[in-house]
Order: structure tokens, then sequence, then C-alpha cells
């Protein structure tokens, strides 16, 4: 059997509280793996560490304690071994408003120093892909929510990366806007053979693109996961998350 | 309806005649060595503009606020990414710069007559010392405003500390830089002609100061036209090189 992708172990993180009285416990002893070509959900309320685990995986943060490993390395101390290895999509679209749409979705290939010629051709196409073509010289000011959107993915997926990130990319779109993107997103992920790690704090979402939904619960920990696969009961697991989230509400009120 | 870069060129003629005719009816009031007629001043002014020797004198002294300046600039700005990057310079440098800022530029320019002998390094060194403080403060609130969205999704891409120099840190803070060289420019031009007043042998302080021992208020009053000038020309050069630079950002149609 081939090596998980991404593999949590036993993986903590604590937070210094910012008034310096004690820690808070945002990741308690998280373990999953994420196999290639699989696009897992992880689908939890807001603070309860589905970002923190999107640092941790991104190499943005250092684990406290535990091991965090992709493709087989440690992401936040092998950092520059992960050159065009991860792509993210971001909840909100961290344009660069200096850019145009074109120098934006090039950015991770000049940083990468690919050649000048060809990242401008692979920005074009997937500006071209994406249904921006003609908006290649537009500011990122003269662009709908949605185009945006669509530009930092165009710029996820420019550098090819083999394992693609996403924090609520979405959630700020209007719901017609964000299903088209979507539908688009899952379509490119397969077409492209990548792994995908999509954060969403809604049923429906992570219903439509996982082809595995785990369910965190606070501190970071799966509370639920189940594959959905051609003869998966949808019914049945939606209502299962839906409890599982009801039972962790229940006891926040308490 | 008249484009509004006109109205705004006409008003601020329409000003400037008004105090250019209110000095000239204070001319008729006052003795010529108070307050001489608009034209002999604009004759003067002229003057110096066409005279090879004299134009040499407000080459001089521009070369000198540039040179303090840029100096300030370099010095500062390599202090701004130190102290942006690290606690420990910033409580090292800080306070010292912030002490720095409390003396007055007049001060400066006692120490540099009493430490240094050259002209030319005098008038340098009160120029960085006065302005280094502000370049400094201004560009390290520049970098400090940096999104710390836009660091994430740059780091995500595993730049090196030059790439990401290049690619986030300078436009993140060329605002700043631009603010601080327009701010700058005026204090510049104030100090400079202190120095030169004091210490110097050529240059529009020089001058101005010889215009007072011949109790020539027209030449006084040229020589600081001439610095104004400068210092117009220079802001608006700034002004261009700010549209281009900041071209991307959005204009609301709707005027302030």
């Amino acid at each position: 059997m081939a090596a998980p992708i991404i593999s949590f172990k036993n993986v903590s993180k604590t937070f210094r509280r910012p008034d310096g009285r004690g820690d808070f416990v945002a990741m308690d002893k998280l373990s999953f793996d994420v196999d290639k070509g699989e696009i897992v959900a992880v689908l939890g309320k807001t603070g309860c560490g589905k970002s923190t685990m999107f640092n941790i995986v991104a190499g943005l943060t250092e684990p406290t304690s535990g091991e965090a490993r992709v493709v087989g390395h440690d992401p936040f101390r092998e950092f520059d071994f992960f050159r065009g290895k991860i792509g993210i999509v971001f909840q909100n679209d961290r344009l660069m408003p200096w850019r145009s749409a074109l120098d934006n979705v090039r950015l991770g290939l000049q940083i990468l120093d690919r050649n000048a010629g060809e990242a401008e051709e692979a920005a074009r196409a997937w500006l071209t892909r994406l249904g921006l073509s003609g908006h290649e010289n537009d500011y990122p000011h003269a662009l709908s929510g949605g185009m945006r959107q669509r530009v930092s993915i165009a710029r996820a997926f420019a550098v090819d990366p083999e394992i693609l990130l996403c924090d609520e990319p979405f959630s700020a779109l209007d719901e017609m806007t964000a299903r088209d993107l979507r539908a688009e997103f899952v379509r490119l992920v397969r077409q492209n053979s990548k792994t995908a790690v999509f954060i969403t704090h809604q049923i429906g979402e992570a219903m439509e693109i996982g082809d595995r939904v785990m369910v965190f619960h606070r501190p970071a920990r799966i509370a639920y996961q189940a594959r959905l696969g051609g003869g998966t009961d949808r019914a049945k697991v939606q209502e299962e998350i839906m409890r599982v989230l009801a039972v962790e509400r229940a006891a926040e009120s308490a | 309806m008249m484009n509004t870069r006109i109205v705004r060129v006409l008003q601020a003629a329409a000003s400037m005649l008004a105090l250019a005719g209110l000095w000239q009816i204070l001319s008729h009031v006052f003795p010529p060595f108070l307050f001489p007629p608009v034209t002999d001043i604009v004759a003067r002014t002229v003057e110096i503009l066409v005279t090879g020797s004299l134009l040499a004198d407000v080459l001089l002294t521009a070369a000198r606020i540039f040179g303090g300046l840029f100096g300030a600039f370099i010095f500062g700005g390599i202090l701004a990414l130190a102290i942006g990057q690290s606690k420990t310079a910033e409580n090292f440098v800080a306070p010292v710069l912030t002490f720095f800022q409390g003396i007055p530029a007049l001060s400066w320019v006692v120490f540099a007559i009493i430490w240094f002998k050259g002209i030319e390094f005098r008038v340098l060194f009160i120029m960085v010392m006065t302005t280094l403080p502000a370049f400094t403060f201004q560009i390290l609130d520049a970098f400090r405003s940096m999104s710390k969205d836009l660091f994430e999704m740059t780091m995500a891409f595993r730049p090196s500390r030059w790439t990401l120099f290049r690619f986030l840190i300078v436009p993140t803070i060329v605002p700043g830089i631009l603010t601080a060289w327009k701010v700058n420019l005026g204090n510049a031009a104030r100090v400079v002609v202190v120095a030169e007043l004091v210490g110097a042998t050529g240059g529009v302080g020089y001058e101005l100061l010889r215009q007072q021992q011949l109790f020539d208020m027209a030449g006084a009053m040229a020589w600081t036209l001439q610095l104004v000038l400068f210092v117009l020309i220079v802001q608006q050069t700034i002004n261009a090189i700010e549209a281009y630079a900041l071209r991307y950002r959005a204009v609301s149609e709707r005027a302030m």
C-alpha cells in the first residue's frame, strides 16, 4: 500500500493566550492520513482548529508535539523542500493589489524561478481555463469577488503542486458563484490528479467536494469521518454529521 | 464640465496672484528695502536662473539636499528593515532615534562645525542627522503595515529572502517611502538653509546671509523663491512617480 501523502500522528498545537495568561489548546493529539489523489473535506465549527491543521500542513506553523509529515517530510522544518509542491487557496483571495491578474497568477512561478516566457504562457492558460480571458491586465480592485477568487485558484494551480490546500475558499461568495467554482475546482483537481484538503464549515459543500469528510471538534480532533463512495448512503452520513455537530454545540452551551 | 485638474491649477494660481497683489500693495505703503515691488523680485529671480554663477549656488544647494536625503534614506531604510525584523534591534535603535528627533537642527549645525572641518561633510552630516529619524520611522511604519495575509500567501511558495524582499516587501513599503521623501524634502530644504547660513561659503543659505548683510530684500526673496521652486519641482516629480507606482489603487469617482 502506498504511503500517505499527508500524515498526522498525535499532533497537538498549543498557543500562548494574547494576554499572557495561560495556554490555549488548538489541537489535541490529532491523527489522520490523506492518500494520493484523495480529496478530503474537513468540516467543523469556527475555532475548532481547522485552520491550525491547515497551517501545519502548509508549513506556516510548527506542531507543539506529535509528528506531521507531508510526502514523508516535515513541512515546517524542511521548508525549502516544499517549493512548488503545495498550492494554497485561502478564504480571501489574497491577491497582491499592485499586480495585475496575470502577474498574480505568475507570482508562484516567478518565486520558483521558472522561465519567464513559460511562466507567462502557463499563467495565461490558467486564466483562460478559469474564464478570465480578457482580464489579464486588470488589477484586483477592478475584478468581482468571484473573479478574484478564480485568479487565486489559477495562482495555486499554475505552479502544478502535488497537494492543494483550500481554506474555505468560497465562503465569501454568493451561492451561485460558489457552486460554479466548486464544480470547477473538483474538475480541475481530478483532471490534474491532485491531492486536496478542503476546509469548510458547510456540510453541503463538504459532501459535494470530498471523497472523504472529516468532522473536527474542539480542540481539533476527529469526531467523525466517512468515505463518500458510490455506494454511500449520503443522507445517513449527512444526518450523522449534523448529529455530531449538534452534540458539540450542546456541549459548548453546557 | 471643466477638467478638475485645470480648475485646481487655476485656483492655485489665483491664490498666488492674490498673495503677489497683497505684496505689491504693501510695496506702495512701505519703503522698498522692506517690501520691494513684485517686478523687482521677479527680475532678480530670473537673473539667478539665467546667470551661470548664481544658478550654480542653487544647484549646489539642490545637490546638498539630495545628498542628505539620499544618505538618510539609505541608512533609514536599512535601520527600518533591521528594526522591523528584530525586537532586540528595535530596543537598541529606536530610543536613540527618538533622542535624535528631539535635537534641534541648529544644534546639529553647531556640533558639525565643532566636530568637522570640511564644509560639504558638515552639511551632509547635518542633513542626514536631521532627516534620518523621520525616514526610519516612516519606512518602519510602512514595513509593519505589511499584510499578514499576503505574507503567508507569499511564504506558501517558499521564497528566498531576496525574492520575498523583491516581490512583497518592496511593493509594500513603496507608498511609505514616497511619503517619507515628500515630508522630508520640505524639512531638508529648511535645514539646508540653516546649515549653509552658518557653515558654508556657497549655496542658497550663504546667498541669503549675503542679502541680509546688504539689506537687500528683493535679493532675499529671489533666493528664497529658488528654494521654493526647487521644492515644488521635486514634489511634482515625486507626485508623478507616485501616480505611476500606485496606479493600481482604486479611485472613487466621488471626490472627498
